[in-house]
């Protein structure tokens, strides 16, 4: 059966492949403060979901706690979401995922969301290899409760009232390459370009794929002396590759040359094509991509792009031997053993 | 322990095997009502040779209740395992001592020696002498050199240790008239898949038979009775995951903790065998142990608000982890279940001993207003039925529903009637819109009570690709489930929680009344049941009538208010300190605390039917019939004091 329901109210505005066009997967207005990165993101994710022919109710959004954690409100209104406790959204993330693994699922997280409460959660959903794109969106504080360092902050970097951090901070897309992550990228909320196709290319991996978008705090963290402005960013940010995500039904043409570029395959048939800034970075070469993260951080830059991708691995719901018929769709014939096996049961205990 | 006892060398004494010496106390006869109890060292295979025994009683058509009691341990230190025979039926812990001690455990001898009931039995391994410091005259040794027995049949050192297991089963197969056919049966159907350890085990069980002569005596025997008809032993937590998978399971997630570990083992041992797809080779459930027990609920309530029947299983330290998630849970209106085998004490406690005292913590888990339901079951049959029914009412109520069992009951394998399944019955999946149901309503409101019952629709995620999505958010909101922090919204919120709580025992298990028209009246609920039936009829053999009510929800069925009223002392009997069920009678039921007498016991062992016979008779001030009636209350004995 089929609900779609064309929207006739923009005859004028592009349709994508289920002819919605981009109101069909817009939210609620937001209610950040203006200029907010998380802002920018939630379009990238508008974008990259229309483009992508995402059916919107076939996506779940999930959430911990923070301003990140509200942003789910303000896109894919047609799809169910939640918003659920500080830290711990990787395992309700989990939960869901197990139950229905046909549904697409994003989950927005923040730097105190995921690097501090949410560290251990966190971790492990990364070594699960849930299929879900998990953002962070970084921005170095605490907004909800003005202001606070959180523990992305760079060593160094000045809160609003000129205190600096003197702690190392944690990298989550390192921490991520160390524990097994699947597809590790970072992004800048002001760079729609590069986000939009790094989203598509992670709703399209089978497995965990992080995108650490650092996403500057307007009203507590965009000031002299912070490296998580709009200003430090954009003048540190260090462009590794240049995605360009090619759609399973599109014909791949060369878009660079050939020499310059790398081709990965995704499950679902589709490419990416990167566009290497560095001519010898391979993604696909955990050491390179450590090695990289590294320099960059030497060198005072903030490494961009997709750092590194396996599409080799298994994800959960495969590791875990899971059928294709999602658990919750599972009649009670199917579960429920009866009472003819449960007195051959009991026989065995007496 | 002595050095001497492990070397022989001092104070030492060759009794062998020899009765009482003082004359005034006679050695203890008697047919299948006696205490067996084993001092084994853990990590020694001790277990399954103690279970063999208590299963060819079993065999025997003789009531037997055998317990573990163990340390937080592996490898080395003291464990017992207590086995009570009652042909009466008697399943609780019988208080006053053992009249049989197996005592292969030189670390706990003296202690082992002390619990011996004057003209009971010690059964030691003779093949060293005995510290002298170990006799006691008012009690018989057996002494079988079993150390001896099996260096000289195994070369093999833990050939040696394996099988002296068994060769003192098979001596106390003589010396209590245990038959060896029944035994030989069970070690046939035990390594049905390994026939070749079938002979070497019957033999070394006859090598313990045959170290039996008439030098030995025991006044106790079992003879065969057709008294447990078609009643099984099994474990509360095998029995909870088992309902788990009958329910309707298919998402479990849970962290490992004593003593609720065997719950998650259990649903994945009894899923691997009936939940496999037979076309594909799929599994038909899930088991995520989860980093932690936050995580585990986290995993719970995702996969129950994606529509999967999940649950969780933990004890007290993880049922406070879990805290957070149980208050979104009960205000995002989201089903879960979570069993919680209880243990002992705040903090880590006694975590390998028994207690019913996260009564409070579950009752009321998590900040702000909130209430959860809980189960209690008190037998493994009742644990297999309730863990069942919880998933019907979690999804119902859409909220979570915690079936409250303890270490006594969870851990040990006790007697109850087979399990059941009513084919006949449909899972109650509770209001979820479905797309058709979502196409015939104008517009869907989550938390729009148009029932009036407090339960409000929901949908699940992925129906609808115009209608029924929403936000679930632990934050406050409208029938909408649009944010709100307007405060008439928040109200008109919490009253329909609790306007659905109000109407939450229709579908809980009802108390179960017994008794007729007494004056005293015994409300009681989980393990406690075997020790206040016991109690009972103590009572009754002393003159003092006694109903009782067994409580197997909260919230409390009209029914609880109503048998308070009718009795003129009510006692409650739980194993906490601080009176915790009866805080919650007392609160839910808004009655007078003074209607309510505490019986209290703590001390992390099972509960006995004396503790609470000495309490009630004490408070009702009629404590000259107390110790000339019971039949069970030995005078000094430590039991009876503790927990008041």
């Amino acid at each position: 059966m089929s609900y779609q329901k064309p929207t006739f109210r923009h005859p004028q505005l592009p349709r994508n492949g289920l002819d919605l066009t981009r109101s069909s997967y817009e939210g609620l207005i937001s209610t950040l403060c203006a200029g907010c990165g998380h802002d920018s993101i939630s379009a990238a994710v508008i974008q990259a979901c229309w483009e992508l022919d995402i059916e919107p109710h076939r996506v779940a959004k999930v959430s911990g706690i923070g301003c990140s954690s509200k942003s789910p409100t303000y896109f894919l209104n047609k799809s169910h979401g939640f918003n659920s406790v500080h830290g711990r959204m990787p395992s309700v993330a989990t939960g869901a995922n197990v139950a229905n693994h046909e549904l697409t699922y994003i989950g927005v997280s923040g730097d105190g969301d995921s690097a501090s409460i949410g560290m251990g959660q966190f971790a492990h959903v990364v070594r699960r290899n849930l299929n879900m794109l998990y953002l962070v969106e970084n921005n170095g504080c605490y907004g909800l409760t003005k202001g606070q360092d959180s523990a992305t902050a760079d060593e160094g970097s000045k809160s609003k009232s000129g205190l600096e951090n003197p702690f190392e901070n944690i990298d989550l897309v390192g921490v991520a390459l160390e524990i097994g992550a699947t597809f590790v990228a970072r992004s800048f909320s002001g760079d729609k370009d590069q986000l939009v196709p790094l989203m598509k290319a992670a709703l399209s991996h089978r497995g965990f794929a992080l995108i650490d978008v650092i996403s500057p705090c307007v009203t507590f963290n965009n000031h002299h002396g912070s490296t998580k402005s709009y200003d430090y960013t954009r003048d540190h940010i260090h462009t590794g590759n240049i995605v360009d995500f090619v759609p399973a039904r599109s014909e791949i043409t060369a878009h660079y040359d050939a020499g310059d570029t790398t081709l990965v395959d995704l499950h679902d048939g589709s490419s990416l094509n990167l566009a290497k800034a560095q001519p010898d970075y391979d993604p696909g070469d955990k050491g390179a991509a450590v090695n990289a993260l590294l320099k960059s951080r030497e060198k005072g830059e903030i490494l961009t792009g997709l750092i590194y991708i396996d599409t080799t691995e298994p994800d959960f719901h495969e590791v875990m031997s899971l059928g294709a018929a999602p658990l919750n769709s599972l009649s009670q014939e199917t579960l429920c053993p009866g009472n003819e096996q449960l007195q051959k049961l009991n026989a065995g205990f007496r | 322990m002595s050095e001497s006892v492990k070397t022989g060398k001092s104070n030492a004494s060759a009794i062998g095997s020899k009765k009482t010496t003082d004359q005034s106390v006679l050695p203890i006869e008697a047919t299948n009502d006696f205490v067996v109890k084993f001092a084994n060292v853990n990590g020694s295979g001790s277990a399954s040779a103690n279970a063999l025994f208590a299963k060819s009683v079993f065999r025997m058509g003789v009531p037997v209740t055998p317990r573990n009691i163990f340390p937080s341990n592996i490898q080395g230190l003291p464990t017992w395992y207590e086995v009570r025979i009652s042909e009466q039926g008697y399943t609780a812990r019988r208080a006053g001592g053992v009249d049989f001690m197996v005592s292969v455990n030189p670390q706990s001898m003296a202690d082992d020696v002390r619990e011996v009931r004057p003209g009971g039995y010690f059964f030691y391994d003779s093949t060293r002498p005995l510290d002298i410091r170990l006799l006691r005259r008012d009690i018989n040794y057996v002494g079988v050199p079993l150390t001896e027995i099996t260096n000289r049949a195994y070369d093999d050192a833990r050939l040696r240790q394996l099988f002296k297991n068994v060769i003192y089963v098979g001596a106390l197969a003589a010396l209590l008239n245990i038959d060896m056919g029944v035994l030989e049966q069970l070690i046939a159907e035990q390594f049905a898949g390994k026939k070749k350890l079938i002979e070497p085990n019957c033999s070394a069980l006859k090598l313990g038979f045959d170290a039996i002569s008439d030098e030995h005596s025991c006044g106790l025997r079992i003879e065969k009775r057709d008294l447990i008809g078609d009643q099984i032993l099994l474990s509360g937590n095998s029995a909870c995951g088992l309902g788990a998978v009958y329910a309707g399971a298919t998402v479990a997630a849970w962290y490992p903790i004593t003593p609720s570990t065997s719950v998650a083992e259990a649903f994945e041992k009894y899923a691997g065998k009936l939940r496999i797809d037979p076309d594909t080779g799929h599994r038909n459930y899930v088991v995520i142990q989860a980093e932690d027990e936050l995580a585990a609920m986290g995993m719970v309530i995702g996969a129950n608000w994606n529509g999967a029947r999940s649950f969780t299983a933990t004890s007290g330290p993880g049922v406070s982890l879990m805290t957070e998630f149980l208050g979104l849970a009960y205000f995002a209106e989201v089903p879960a279940v979570l069993i919680d085998v209880q243990r002992a004490g705040p903090s880590t406690g006694m975590p390998t001993r028994t207690q019913q005292s996260d009564i409070l913590s579950t009752v009321y888990a998590s900040h702000g207003d909130t209430r959860h339901i809980v189960l209690l079951p008190s037998n493994p049959k009742e644990c297999f039925e309730l863990t069942a029914a919880s998933f019907d009412i979690a999804e119902r109520l859409q909220t979570p529903v915690i079936v409250l069992t303890d270490l006594d009951i969870g851990m040990n394998d006790s007697l109850c009637d087979p399990l059941e399944w009513d084919d006949s019955h449909t899972y109650d999946r509770g209001k979820v819109l479905d797309a058709e149901a979502l196409d015939n309503i104008e517009r869907f409101g989550r938390y729009l009570d148009e029932d009036g019952d407090g339960i409000t629709p929901r949908t699940l995620p992925g129906t609808h690709p115009e209608k029924g999505a929403f936000f679930t958010r632990g934050t406050s909101r409208d029938e909408y489930a649009t944010y709100t922090e307007k405060g008439d919204a928040y109200e008109r919120n919490m009253q329909r929680l609790l306007r659905k709580w109000n109407g939450a025992s229709e579908y809980l298990p009802a108390p179960i009344e017994k008794g007729s028209g007494a004056s005293v009246g015994i409300i009681h609920f989980g393990t406690s049941v075997a020790a206040v039936h016991e109690a009972i009829d103590q009572l009754a053999h002393a003159g003092i009538g006694a109903d009782s009510l067994q409580l197997l929800a909260v919230p409390f069925h009209d029914s609880v208010a109503a048998f308070i009223d009718k009795h003129e002392s009510v006692f409650v009997v739980e194993q906490n300190r601080d009176a915790q069920m009866r805080t919650v009678l007392v609160t839910e039921l808004e009655i007078d605390p003074a209607r309510l007498q505490p019986v209290l016991y703590y001390d992390g062992s099972p509960l006995t039917a004396d503790t609470v016979y000495t309490k009630i008779v004490e408070v009702l001030g009629k404590a000259s019939v107390s110790a000339s009636t019971s039949t069970t209350t030995i005078a000094g004995n430590s039991d009876t004091a503790a927990g008041d």
